[in-house]
């Protein structure tokens, strides 16, 4: 009860949870903190939902989504339609994907508001345990920029028993071949192209990589991708990637495998970079834009976090099972606290981290369940060990195939390259993993990811029933076919 | 068509029965609703009733067969104008569950104990707790359970709900806990019954001289005591409270009440109050007066029960059984005591039927009839208290200071500590001496 006018200032600046960063991972664990009855708020220094709804997951979606319908009013023929004078106004296509960006920006503001979380705009820093002082954002905004909330709170001191660093994470830059934004872009300028370039260098074959490959592609662009390990998407199975890539390079995508750039020249007509192959021997390659996308770093700068002793490891603070850093009080969740750098991860990370600040009775991730999705054409999905890590890890396995061709609803919707493969653990029947490369298979993961967490074995799969005819259909063949029992092929 | 009748489940927890005995014989004709045969099961014995109306075709088991399991084909019925050629014996002992089965959600096999024999593609079924309960286990944490020789009703999990996972299953394999008994691995029949751990059959009888003993097989109700009091004394930390109450008052007021039971024509008392009922009856109020103390232990949650059911332990020839007299806090106390002389004539006739003995909120083990001073009783799950009663006695008590003689009893309470900490055990006990030396009050 306030007795005195004062009271209400004072406690203001007082919180039980306060968290740094709200991207998918701060924004979620700030809406759970709220629901567990904690006086919640969230620092921000530049755009609610941080990179994922700003300039990462959603805006890129909204860009291959424009690459996606171009694609089949190319092909309308295919499906007995005709389609005359196709083509795209890049500043249009641009302009769709920041607006779904600018729309997703508002809900966050709009869930921190229902959720009395309060917001306070500036960069954060913990000043000491307990304490975190927000002064004014000194990072340079990238452009265009979506407004700033209503009602946020401003510079000052603030005060939270559990301070939790969400503060993502940013492109990773190799030493000669820094990002200009001109020529030589990241993930936040290939987003918002003033003109699609005639031809494109993308230089790292992870997800970000490929997805602008696939995208700069489709809108026409000549690409070539540049990766270092054996194959593309590293971190796939790689029987999947090895589809993928053979799918992009029916398309028309080039790919530089077992490369790397050793140094790029910058000049009229755009970047010359030297790419040097694993047997020594190097090839100049000339393009209109270079994308750099050779991975992220975590954000753990003038956060206060090496004067209070907080324990980094290559970029990231290191974390136990429940996000506790080193230090009693400070918390640190999603990309910042280490990899697979996924908003899911993250926003599982944050829940599971306060739940425990609560007393709940919580169970560390298993990071062996996080999904991954990769929105190419085609799209690549994945959970769980991959067959080579399977047999790394000893187990003895039992692996499923199920071909796109042999699916009625894939033969019906024009998209009959792609496969889906399990994973068994031949002696316990677990799903170890399942990869998938096709047609929206980053829709079906889920699936599995839903199985694997509920322990489910080979024979409860193959118990269930799935809807005819769907795409899903084949997530039963693979699993029946990695027990010799396949139906359609 | 004939109809099949086959062995009914008459319990949830029902593996296999023995058909005692047949009340009809081939040719006879019964409707539904009749009574064709009884069967005996660990603890109790109860009627088959036909379903369906026809003649007896054929009588497939025998009476006095043991150990036919749930689902068994025991009796074709036959229908109008059907003869006894139209059985078509082919259907044998596998026939899927129809006419005479008319209790649903049979568990299909025994317990998952069968380890190396089965393929591990074989379906795992949902394990069962003692008392009919679904396990929550994962299909992965069951098949490892399985290939592991682990039972699951000895291990507790720690997945949403209470529901055992893989991480269980590591963890107890690591503890080396939740071994499911080697005899009954190798007998996929057996009931999971013994100690999970302790020596085994061949190390106990290498002791002795061969021609020393006899063996007598266990049967249902042995089995089902000790796997449950196993599973009691390892799983419930038992805490233990004794106090003394005087019964004068008591003794008192109980020949004052059976001296004015009315009587019918034939000059039966319509009720005769034992202390035993009294007991019962005490315990029952002491619960509603300390509600915290009328609980049962989930992983999850306490769960507080709104009537006190008290169980009430019976021996029994070959084992005891405890039935429960439901809400006794709402019976007068003659309720209570002509429904306990029901229930205790039934069960030494192994007549009750499974909801008579199953759950309960908390139950009364008196062994003062045979002079026993004192003792401690196990805790039955789902209860979280027990009281053990001796005899009462006359014994030298001070009173003001002056030696004086009184009836004395003591009772010992053993509580479920999880759930039923010390000092609310001895709130309880303060209760229930309350009731009992001031009787009066349980009229009121």
């Amino acid at each position: 009860m306030t007795i005195f006018a004062g009271e209400d200032t004072m406690a203001d600046t007082n919180y039980d949870v306060i968290i740094i960063g709200s991207g998918p991972g701060g924004y979620v664990t700030a809406i759970r903190s709220a629901q567990l009855g904690f006086k919640t708020a969230i620092v921000e220094r530049e755009h609610m939902g941080g990179i994922c709804l700003n300039w990462g997951c959603i805006p890129t979606k909204a860009l291959l989504r424009s690459a996606e319908i171009y694609h089949y009013m190319q092909h309308a023929k295919d499906y007995g339609l005709s389609a005359e004078k196709i083509s795209f106004d890049p500043a249009a296509v641009v302009k769709r994907s920041r607006g779904v960006s600018g729309q997703l920006n508002g809900g966050i503001g709009f869930l921190m508001k229902k959720n009395k979380v309060d917001i306070i705009w500036g960069e954060g820093k913990v000043t000491k345990a307990g304490e975190v002082t927000v002064s004014k954002t000194a990072k340079k905004a990238m452009e265009p920029q979506h407004p700033v909330p209503k009602g946020t709170k401003g510079e000052g001191v603030y005060k939270a028993k559990h301070v939790i660093v969400a503060t993502g994470a940013r492109p990773r830059v190799i030493p000669g071949i820094e990002p200009d934004g001109k020529d030589i872009w990241t993930y936040f300028e290939a987003m918002v192209p003033p003109a699609m370039p005639k031809s494109l260098i993308v230089m790292g074959s992870g997800a970000i990589g490929i997805e602008f490959a696939s995208f700069y592609k489709t809108m026409g662009a000549d690409v070539t991708v540049i990766e270092m390990m054996p194959t593309i998407m590293p971190v796939e199975d790689p029987e999947i990637s090895g589809l993928a890539k053979k799918q992009m390079e029916k398309q028309g995508i080039k790919f530089l495998l077992e490369a790397k750039v050793a140094h790029v020249k910058k000049g009229a007509g755009g970047v010359t970079a030297t790419v040097e192959t694993k047997d020594g021997k190097k090839q100049d390659l000339t393009a209109e834009k270079l994308i750099s996308a050779v991975g992220v770093v975590g954000n753990i700068e003038n956060l206060g976090l090496e004067e209070l002793g907080v324990k980094t490891d290559r970029g990231c603070v290191v974390i136990d099972g429940y996000g506790r850093t080193n230090v009693p009080g400070i918390y640190a969740i999603g990309d910042v606290a280490g990899p697979p750098m996924l908003a899911h991860k993250a926003e599982h990370e944050g829940v599971i981290c306060v739940e425990k600040i609560a007393g709940k009775d919580v169970h560390p991730m298993d990071k062996k369940m996080i999904p991954g999705c990769t929105y190419c054409h085609p799209q690549v999905a994945s959970v769980g060990l991959t067959e080579p890590k399977a047999k790394e890890a000893g187990y003895d396995i039992k692996v499923g195939r199920f071909p796109f061709v042999g699916n009625g609803k894939a033969i019906a919707l024009g998209e009959p390259d792609g496969m889906i493969k399990t994973i068994f653990d031949a002696k316990t029947g677990q799903l170890l993993g399942a990869h998938m490369v096709g047609a929206e298979v980053t829709e079906l993961i889920q699936g599995y990811v839903v199985a694997m967490n509920l322990e489910t074995t080979e024979e409860d799969l193959m118990h269930t029933v799935f809807p005819h005819p769907t795409l899903s259909e084949m997530m039963k063949e693979s699993v029946l076919d990695a027990y010799g029992r396949v139906l359609n092929m | 068509m004939p109809i099949n009748i086959t062995m009914p489940a008459l319990s949830p927890t029902m593996e296999e029965g023995n058909l005692a005995k047949w009340l009809v014989k081939e040719g006879d004709s019964v409707s539904a609703g009749d009574v064709i045969a009884e069967i005996e099961t660990d603890k109790a014995t109860m009627e088959v009733e036909a379903v369906d109306e026809g003649k007896v075709g054929k009588i497939v088991v025998p009476a006095g067969t043991q150990g036919v399991k749930v689902n068994e084909l025991i009796a074709v019925l036959l229908e109008d104008g059907e003869d006894a050629s139209a059985i078509d014996t082919s259907a044998g002992a596998a026939a899927a569950p129809a006419g005479g089965d008319k209790v649903p959600a049979v568990p299909e096999s025994a317990p998952a104990v069968e380890v190396g024999a089965k393929a591990a593609t074989d379906p795992v079924p949902a394990p069962i707790t003692a008392d009919g309960g679904r396990i929550f286990a994962s299909p992965l944490a069951r098949r490892l359970a399985q290939l592991n020789g682990l039972d699951l009703t000895a291990l507790s999990g720690s997945g949403p709900h209470g529901r055992i996972v893989k991480r269980d299953i590591e963890a107890a394999l690591a503890a080396g806990t939740g071994k499911a008994a080697p005899a009954a691995a190798e007998a996929p029949k057996a009931v999971a019954a013994a100690a999970p751990t302790g020596p085994s059959a061949d190390q106990v009888l290498k002791l002795f001289d061969e021609d020393s003993y006899e063996l007598v097989p266990h049967d249902g109700m042995r089995k089902t005591i000790a796997k449950r009091l196993t599973e009691s004394k390892q799983t419930i930390p038992h805490f233990y409270v004794s106090v003394d109450v005087e019964l004068d008052a008591l003794l008192a007021l109980r020949a004052q009440l059976n001296g004015a039971a009315a009587t019918d024509k034939d000059g039966k008392p319509a009720y005769k109050l034992s202390v035993n009922d009294m007991t019962i009856k005490a315990l029952a109020l002491a619960l509603r007066d300390v509600p915290d103390a009328n609980v049962s232990w989930t992983d999850d949650n306490m769960v507080m029960h709104k009537h006190a059911d008290v169980g009430v332990a019976v021996a029994i020839p070959g084992g005891l059984i405890t039935p429960i007299i439901r809400r006794a806090e709402e019976k007068p106390l003659s309720v209570v005591s002509n429904e306990m002389k029901d229930l205790g004539k039934r069960a030494k006739e192994r007549k009750l039927k499974p909801e008579e003995y199953q759950g309960g909120t908390t139950a009364v083990s008196n062994m003062g009839m045979m002079g026993v001073k004192n003792f401690s009783a196990v805790v039955n799950p789902p209860h979280a208290t027990i009281l053990a009663v001796g005899a009462g006695e006359q014994r030298a008590v001070v009173k003001d200071g002056d030696l004086a003689v009184a009836t004395v009893m003591t009772v010992t309470l053993s509580t479920d500590h999880r759930c039923v900490d010390g000092a609310l055990g001895a709130e309880l006990l303060a209760a229930f001496k309350g009731y009992i030396e001031n009787p009066m009050s349980m009229l009121v």
